[in-house]
Parts: C-alpha cells; structure tokens; sequence
C-alpha cells in the first residue's frame, strides 16, 4: 500500500496541481473583466471626447451658457446641459431625503418585525420597476396632477414632474441604505439613551441621527449620483428643450436627455453632435464617478468606527 | 421634571412615530397608484392580438411581437454569459484573492462599476461591440452591453451568498484532504447556491428594464418582424416599444404603451418569483 501511494502520490498530486492552477487562472480572469470594463469604459469617453475637444475648444465646452446642437447656429455650451440635470436631482433629493429618512427610521426603530417583513418587499419591488415605467407615470399621472391642482400652466414637460419622479425613484435607495446605516449603531448606544429615559424620538435625534450621520450622507450622495444618471424617466418627463434656467416648471434637457436625442435620430456618426455625445457622456460619467467615490468613502468611514 | 413636559415629550415622540409611518404610507400609496395607473389605462388592451402582431401605425392592430421576443433574446444571452464570469469572479474574490491591494482595488472597481450610470454602458457597448468589433446594432451586441452592465450586480451578491456559508464547510472539506478547488466545488458551491441563483435571476430582472443603454445600441422603434438571428438581425425590446408609444401625444398609443408596461412588470414578477422558489428550494436541503 506505502508502495502504491509513494507512486502514485507525485503524479496526481502534480496533476492536481495544474488543475488548479488552471482553475485560478480562469477566476482570476473573471475578476479582471471588472477591470477591463473600467479602464474600457474610461479610455473610449477620453478618446471619443478628446475627437469633440479637437473641434469644439474645451473652455467653450466647459463654460458656454447656450447649448444648442440641432438648430444653427450651433453652440455647446454645457452649462444649460449640466444646471438642468442639477436642478432635476436637487427636487428629486428634497422628496426622496427626507422621506426615505424617515421611512428608514421608521422601519430600524419603530416597526416591528412582522411589519418589516411586509414593509421591505414592497421598498424593493418599488426599486426594481423600471424607470421608462417611472417616466410614463410621471406623464400620465404626475404631470397632470400638477395640472389640475397647484401649476394650471404647466406644460407637458417640465423639470418639476421629472424631479418629483426621480425623487420616488431614489426613495427606495436612500431607506435602505438610511436602514443599514442605522442598524450598523450599536445596540449599546440605542440602550444607554433610553436608560438615560429618552423617548424614541429623542433617541433617533439626538443619538442615532447624529451616529449614523455620515452613513445617511453616503445615501444622499449615492441617490445623487443616480439622480444625475438617471435617463428615461427623465427624457419623457422634462423632454427635450436645452435652457438655461432654474424654473422647475420650464422644459429642460439632461445630459442624458441629450444622449437619447442624439441616439435616437440618424445623426451621421462623423458629425459634432455625434462626437457631443461622448463629451457629454465623459462629463456625466466624470460627474457621477466622484460622487461615487465620495460615498464610499464614507461608508468606509462609519464602517471603521463601529465594526 | 414636570408632568407637562413629560407630556410634551411623549406628544413629540408619537407626531414623530405619525410622521415616520407616513413617510413609508407615501411610498406604498405611489406604489400603488402606479400599478391602478397602468392597470386602468392599458388593461383593456392585452390581448392574445396584442401578443401575436408587430407594432403598426394603427394603435388597434399594434402588438408586441417583436419586442417580445427581442427581449426572450437579450434575456437568455445576459444570463447565459453572466453566469459562469460573476460566479467565477465573486469565487475568485471570496476565496482566492485574499486581502491584497489587488484584491482591494478589485472590490472597489466592481461597486464603483455598480454605480456607472446605465447609459454610459450604452455609450461603452456602441462604442466597442457596435463599431469597434463590428457587431453592428443587434441583439447579440445588445446582450453584451448589458451583460457588463448587470456582471457588477451578480458578482456582488454572488459574493454576499459565498461569505455566508459558514467557515466550518470549508474547513471541513479541507479537513478531509479537498483541495481548494475540490472545496469549492464540492462544500461551497452547492451551499451558496441559492444565494446566488436568487442574484442572478434578480439581476437578470434588471437587464429585463433596462432601457436606456439599448437606445444607444440602436434597438430600432419600428421593427415589424420576430429577430430570428442574434447575430444579424435588427432587434427591438419590450421597454424600448413602451418609450416608443409613451411618447406619442395620442390617448391610444399610450393605452397600448400602458398594455405593454403590464407584460413587462408581470414577466419581473414571474422573474421574481422563480427566484422565490428557488430559494426555497434549494435551502430546503441545507441544514447547519
């Protein structure tokens, strides 16, 4: 037997060996396509926005208050693209920070778990509808809502219907990402509070808020990012009119907006507006990157702190 | 401290715990107003006509064919191709990488990637498979895009299912002379399963809506016939062909769009409830 095993052992063990490193290789590859996509995604908006830069000066692109690619004379101006997009994600974050806060606390501190257990589905279902679904409710439902109660003038798009439905949109995401932020406080914090005699409100102000304060910043700025990427919602609810203003009740176009507008006709792919495409997607993508980047950072924050 | 404060407190803690339950009572009445919404505008127009026709100038006749089975396409490709690299990466991660700046840069790359806006994967896939590799603009290139855009998704919570098999699997296996793939294969895999058949079927559901990166890789609005060839055909989705009606100013074409927003919320549903099942399947016969 001793015999069998020691000729035997060398060879499959070598044999195993190679298997498995074989194996390795082929995960390790698959870890890489992340990377691959990254360094891809980076060098073909450089590359395509550096084809735009080379006609369109960067300064002109970068500081220009009138965007205007499909009527002469052409001008591409961000700024118009950029304030807008601002705007639609600034109404969207004054709905959904407050209440996706509160529904957040609600839901770590006050419900119970049978409750919870109703509760958290429903936040997910809402967060896995499609927003082109989104954008039709803001246009049959929201739009007109305005319509006949606070805003007879408005129009069929406008900024303030785009913002309220993005703000539903990201509503999900900053309760939960709010929940899990509140539920990374220790117990002790929540128990020496109410030892203390605090009430609950108190407790949630008072202590959990305030522990909890960079982890719902990191909400706020992830829910941001998807505000400010967030496409076709947007496009069937501000529509398509490139302006410079901060009247909510006026049609705008996102930067997104205008990416779907260039996609969508046959706009030969030698011409500006084509190479405008990927300057503005460099822009959007800069744009979300850091807020991103800015968020996970503090996320990492509370996580040192409490785990 | 006075009754009156005491009182004034407990006032205070009861308009907040109001407050709080209202904000979560706003989200389920948005929820459902949606569903009322599309439900009453477009309820009356499924059916068996609306599945069997190709869209048409005349909103009667439209239906949804083609969209259809545009996204049956796309569907099955994202989850034939995510599959086996998410899985593989989310193994690569758990258990092989170890605690390195490789293996941290890895991490921080895939949730920043989970982050990239959905139309910038759009902008990447025309880019690269569209021009670049000369795909041209069909359901094979589409797939692709979407494939990368979902891969972040299903690697993440394929990680998630991974770590939460407990330590004692592992070191069983190893305890028993598996190597670490043997372990992986044998102890790890078949534990994690569930959670990660439920990612996967969750992100695929993902891919299902996915809109905007599609209108970059030209899945043409008006498209009359069913895509036979992946490879070669022009190709249209069911979210595409609902932006298409929605748009039009006419009540009927977005009756028809309102229609087609129901087959699609009802195939995630039935994306969802697979995943329901076969989490509760499959753990059924985990016990530890």
């Amino acid at each position: 037997m001793a015999g069998v095993s020691t000729v035997h052992r060398p060879d499959s063990a070598a044999t195993t060996r190679r298997g498995e490193g074989l194996i390795e290789f082929l995960l390790r590859a698959s870890a890489a396509v992340g990377i691959v996509t990254t360094v891809g995604i980076i060098t073909v908006l450089v590359v395509e926005a550096l084809f735009f830069f080379v006609e369109v000066p960067p300064v002109d692109f970068f500081t220009g208050t009138r965007w205007s690619a499909s009527i002469l004379p052409y001008a591409f101006g961000v700024i118009p693209l950029v304030t807008s997009t601002l705007l639609i994600a600034f109404i969207a974050l004054v709905l959904a920070v407050p209440l996706g806060v509160l529904a957040a606390v609600w839901m770590s501190e006050f419900a119970s778990q049978r409750v919870r257990l109703i509760i958290k589905p429903i936040l997910e279902i809402l967060a896995g509808i499609p927003t082109i679904v989104y954008g039709f409710f803001a246009i049959t439902v929201i739009t007109p809502l305005l319509k006949a109660t606070i805003l007879p003038d408005l129009g069929t798009f406008s900024a303030l219907s785009a913002g309220i439905v993005v703000g539903i949109l990201v509503l999900p995401l900053v309760a939960s990402l709010t929940e899990d932020a509140l539920r990374a406080v220790p117990r002790g914090l929540r128990e020496g509070s109410y030892a203390l005699g605090a009430t609950r409100w108190e407790t949630v102000r008072r202590v959990l808020l305030p522990a909890a304060l960079s982890g719902i910043a990191a909400a706020v700025i992830l829910a941001m990012s998807r505000a400010v990427g967030e496409t076709m919602a947007v496009v069937l609810a501000a529509g398509t009119n490139p302006q410079l203003t901060l009247n909510p009740t006026e049609s705008v176009q996102t930067m997104t907006a205008f990416i779907v507008q260039i996609s969508l006709g046959d706009t030969p792919t030698e011409s500006i507006q084509f190479k405008a495409l990927f300057a503005v997607g460099a822009t959007l993508f800069a744009i979300t990157f850091t807020l991103n980047l800015i968020s996970a950072w503090l996320v990492a924050r509370y996580r040192n702190v409490y785990e | 401290m006075s009754s009156q404060t005491t009182t004034r407190r407990k006032v205070a803690n009861a308009l907040f715990g109001l407050l709080a339950f209202l904000a979560i009572f706003a989200s389920l009445v948005t929820l459902v107003a949606l569903l009322i919404d599309v439900v009453a505008r477009g309820g009356s127009s499924v059916d068996l006509q609306f599945f069997t026709s190709a869209p048409s100038r005349i909103p009667a006749k439209a239906g949804i064919l083609p969209a259809l089975v545009g996204t049956l396409w796309v569907t099955t490709l994202v989850a034939i191709m995510t599959f086996p690299i998410g899985v593989a990466a989310a193994i690569y991660l758990e258990e092989y990488a170890g605690r390195g700046r490789w293996s941290r840069l890895l991490r921080i790359n895939i949730s920043n990637l989970a982050g990239v806006p959905s139309i910038v994967y759009g902008i990447f896939g025309l880019a690269l498979f569209v021009r670049l590799l000369g795909l041209g603009r069909t359901v094979f290139a589409a797939a692709l895009t979407l494939s990368l855009l979902i891969l972040p998704v299903v690697i993440i919570s394929s990680m998630e299912a991974i770590r939460a098999v407990p330590p004692s699997q592992r070191e069983a296996a190893y305890a028993l002379g598996a190597t670490r793939w043997q372990m992986v294969r044998r102890a790890l895999l078949p534990a994690a399963a569930p959670g990660i058949l439920t990612g996967i079927v969750l992100a695929v559901g993902r891919a299902v809506g996915e809109t905007a990166p599609l209108i970059l890789i030209g899945a043409v609005t008006f498209v009359t016939f069913v895509p036979v060839n992946p490879f070669e055909d022009k190709y249209t989705v069911l979210p595409i062909q609902i932006f298409n009606w929605a748009g039009r100013p006419q009540a009927a074409f977005q009756e028809i769009s309102a229609a087609a927003i129901l087959v699609l919320l009802v195939l995630m549903f039935l994306l969802n409830l697979v995943a329901v099942i076969l989490r509760a399947r499959l753990s059924r016969t985990i016990q530890w």
